[in-house]
């Protein structure tokens, strides 16, 4: 969950490359019947997040106002309007992992990340963020890290597990 | 099979061996056991090639299964043998060196000693006690392999409903008894029928895989471990109600689940089990992936046809019902997965034999999810009518952390904890209705003696403020007045007015919210209020009451 910024701030406009690449992906999405969310996935795999200058060529291609478009980025919480870490870090606080310690598990790795849920670290190395339920409730608590899954997770392989990461 | 493998002896039979690749086996190191697998295959002058499970292999293979469900054992490593399979779990990369010679003596019919052998798969008691209508495959299987579904009854039942008329399809499945399995239990062949009694030029299936409920992964582990018996329930759900376009709405939490759909509807396409012309008939079904953005409230139907459609997962008002003025305004079908996924095997094998499981109005199985803390979680799928008591205590063993069991909270964040004294009650939805309980989407949450009832009471009212769509006023609003109030009580301000406040607030909550997340959250709220009335400071109940 990103910060979302307000619609009155100027975002920084996209690069050439990305410019190119944004409009490839809408050109694939526009026909496409309900297309918004496949097309803010797709962008936000190839850029990293849905930045905010990409908002007005999305909204003009899908035939949709800024607003709406906004309205959907800032809706779900999957979608980014800023970029994140160079490493996520997701801990997952719903019920079957409270049950297994997952709340001390989110304090150790505020704690070993340097770095409060909800936000980015100041040097860009790792974002931490909550996660409600990545289906692994047998095996809690459980989280992920990049695109890794990992349950039964004691506070002793957290620790392993941060220790490995690269420049954290 | 490539020249440069390396068969044994003429003697000795290939080698077949399993490792699982459902995410909970991955989350617990089974990618690496496979690794390790291979190298010290190559150690011994093997080579393992990819392979499926029913094909008799003629040279040694390594098949990446589905999960049986048995999570604390995974990852869970299984030998075909000559008395069939052999487990091994739980299997930690350091096991691999001293478990390489047991697998080689077992396949060639001699039993190891081996501490991690649980002995035949099929007869450890926990999957030998089950009911596997659903399950059947899952576990057994590579899941994307066409020939292993194919040979083990697959496209059994499209091939039932090409030969009957669309009208005797939806009867099957009314006859069935089979209910929604996402949580409302209304009855499959009914929604079906309105479907397929409306007129319209477009019709859609969807499925609902947003499994978001913490202490729920059925879903996930039919997407991830047997996504054709999903594909094939939804084909024959277009072909009873007159829907060509399907779309499987899968969360976002769940990448390797899209991965896995998508990619079994590409090869499910190219082998003619989808497309325009399904098996040969001229009769078409289309089928795409959509992947959900992490709200939890687009699990909600109306919220997921917004968000199918490209908007906000905001809830609509029902009616009109979404049967008849669903997904883009049209006609629709939407079930969640394990109601999708009963339906081949209802159709191949007729409505009677899946009615004649269960008791009362609950007809056939649950796969039920035993979660949280518990010793042996995992997945048991079971006849409704079984009780608590035995799924927590004789399939589950009770806690992992060795503590006696304080709560348990059935069918998601929106059931109710469950006490000591409800345990006996057979799971049926109507008993659990009588209650004041839910069934839900059979998700079974423990908690032992440590857990604090008043925080997870506040949890859930921190949770449906986090994930309120905002449409209607007692979810939006209420839901955070709920965490304020639960705080005043903690701290003692006020405590008896305060929990007056509460008891409105949670009945304005039930009664007024546009949909089951502001309706349904006062359930473990008030659950864990009337049954655990110390956490909150209160005077403790009088046990009399059963």
């Amino acid at each position: 969950m990103s910060q979302h910024p307000t619609p009155t701030d100027t975002p920084p406009a996209l690069n050439p490359a990305q410019a190119d690449q944004l409009q490839t992906l809408i050109d694939q999405h526009r026909d496409m019947p309900g297309g918004l969310l496949p097309l803010l996935h797709a962008v936000q795999g190839a850029i990293g997040h849905v930045p905010p200058a990409a908002v007005p060529a999305i909204a003009h291609g899908m035939g949709l106002s800024r607003a709406e478009v906004h309205g959907v980025i800032t809706y779900y919480h999957f979608f980014r309007s800023a970029p994140a870490g160079r490493h996520v870090v997701q801990v997952c606080r719903a019920e079957a992992c409270q049950a297994c310690g997952g709340e001390a598990l989110m304090a150790q790795a505020e704690q070993l990340l340097g770095c409060a849920a909800h936000s980015t670290r100041a040097d860009g190395a790792v974002t931490l963020e909550p996660v409600y339920c990545l289906g692994l409730c047998a095996s809690s608590p459980a989280l992920q890290i990049n695109d890794r899954l990992h349950a039964r997770v004691t506070p002793q392989r957290l620790a392993q597990l941060v220790a490995r990461l690269e420049g954290v | 099979m490539t020249g440069t493998t390396t068969t044994t002896n003429a003697n000795t039979p290939p080698l077949q061996l399993f490792v699982p690749r459902d995410s909970a086996a991955l989350a617990v190191g089974a990618d690496e056991v496979a690794s390790a697998l291979q190298a010290q295959a190559a150690a011994h002058g093997h080579t393992l090639v990819a392979g499926d499970a029913t094909t008799a292999p003629t040279t040694d293979t390594l098949v990446r299964n589905g999960s049986r469900g048995l999570f604390w054992l995974e990852p869970l490593v299984e030998v075909a043998t000559p008395a069939g399979r052999v487990a091994f779990g739980p299997v930690a990369v350091d096991d691999v060196p001293a478990l390489w010679p047991a697998l080689v003596a077992e396949a060639a019919g001699q039993a190891s000693s081996h501490p991690l052998r649980q002995g035949l798969t099929e007869q450890i008691p926990y999957l030998a006690q089950q009911e596997r209508l659903t399950f059947a495959r899952i576990g057994i299987t590579d899941p994307l392999s066409l020939a292993d579904y194919t040979a083990l009854g697959g496209w059994a039942g499209l091939r039932a409903a090409l030969a009957a008329a669309p009208a005797a399809v939806v009867q099957t499945v009314t006859d069935s008894g089979l209910r929604g399995r996402g949580g409302a239990a209304f009855p499959a062949g009914i929604k079906w029928k309105t479907v397929a009694g409306a007129v319209a030029d477009q019709k859609y299936v969807v499925c609902n895989a947003d499994e978001g409920d913490s202490g729920t992964f059925a879903d996930r582990m039919v997407m991830e471990g047997d996504p054709y018996m999903l594909i094939e329930g939804m084909a024959i759900a277009g072909l009873a109600v007159g829907a060509t376009q399907g779309y499987v709405y899968i969360r976002s939490e769940y990448p390797d689940a899209v991965a896995v759909m998508a990619e079994a509807i590409a090869r499910a396409t190219a082998a003619g089990w989808l497309g325009d012309s399904l098996a040969g008939s001229g009769r078409a079904f289309h089928l795409e992936v959509r992947k959900a953005a992490g709200a939890y409230v687009c699990g909600e139907e109306t919220a997921m046809l917004e968000s199918i459609e490209g908007k906000r997962g905001i809830v609509r008002a029902k009616p009109p019902l979404p049967a008849l003025s669903g997904l883009f305004g049209l006609p629709t079908v939407i079930n969640n997965v394990l109601t999708f996924a009963a339906v081949p095997l209802i159709l191949a094998k007729g409505g009677a034999f899946y009615r004649d499981f269960g008791v009362g109005r609950s007809h056939g199985t649950l796969p039920w999810q035993l979660a949280g803390n518990i010793a042996r979680g995992g997945l048991v799928e079971k006849a409704f009518g079984l009780t608590l008591r035995s799924l927590v205590f004789d399939f589950g063993g009770g806690t992992r952390s060795g503590r006696p069991v304080k709560a348990i909270q059935v069918g998601g964040p929106l059931g109710a904890y469950v006490p000591a004294h409800q345990w006996d009650l057979p799971l049926d939805y109507e008993a659990y209705a009588a209650q004041g309980l839910v069934v839900g989407h059979g998700g079974l949450v423990v908690h032992d003696d440590s857990a604090d009832m008043a925080q997870l009471a506040r949890y859930a009212m921190e949770f449906c403020a986090l994930e309120s769509c905002g449409k209607c006023t007692p979810c939006r609003i209420g839901s955070t007045r709920g965490v304020e109030v639960l705080d005043r009580i903690s701290a003692n301000h006020n405590r008896a007015q305060q929990v007056i406040l509460l008891r409105d607030l949670c009945d304005t909550m039930l009664h007024g919210s546009l949909c089951a997340m502001g309706g349904m959250t006062p359930y473990p709220v008030l659950s864990a209020l009337n049954h655990y009335p110390e956490d909150f400071g209160l005077a403790a109940p009088e046990r009399n009451a059963a």
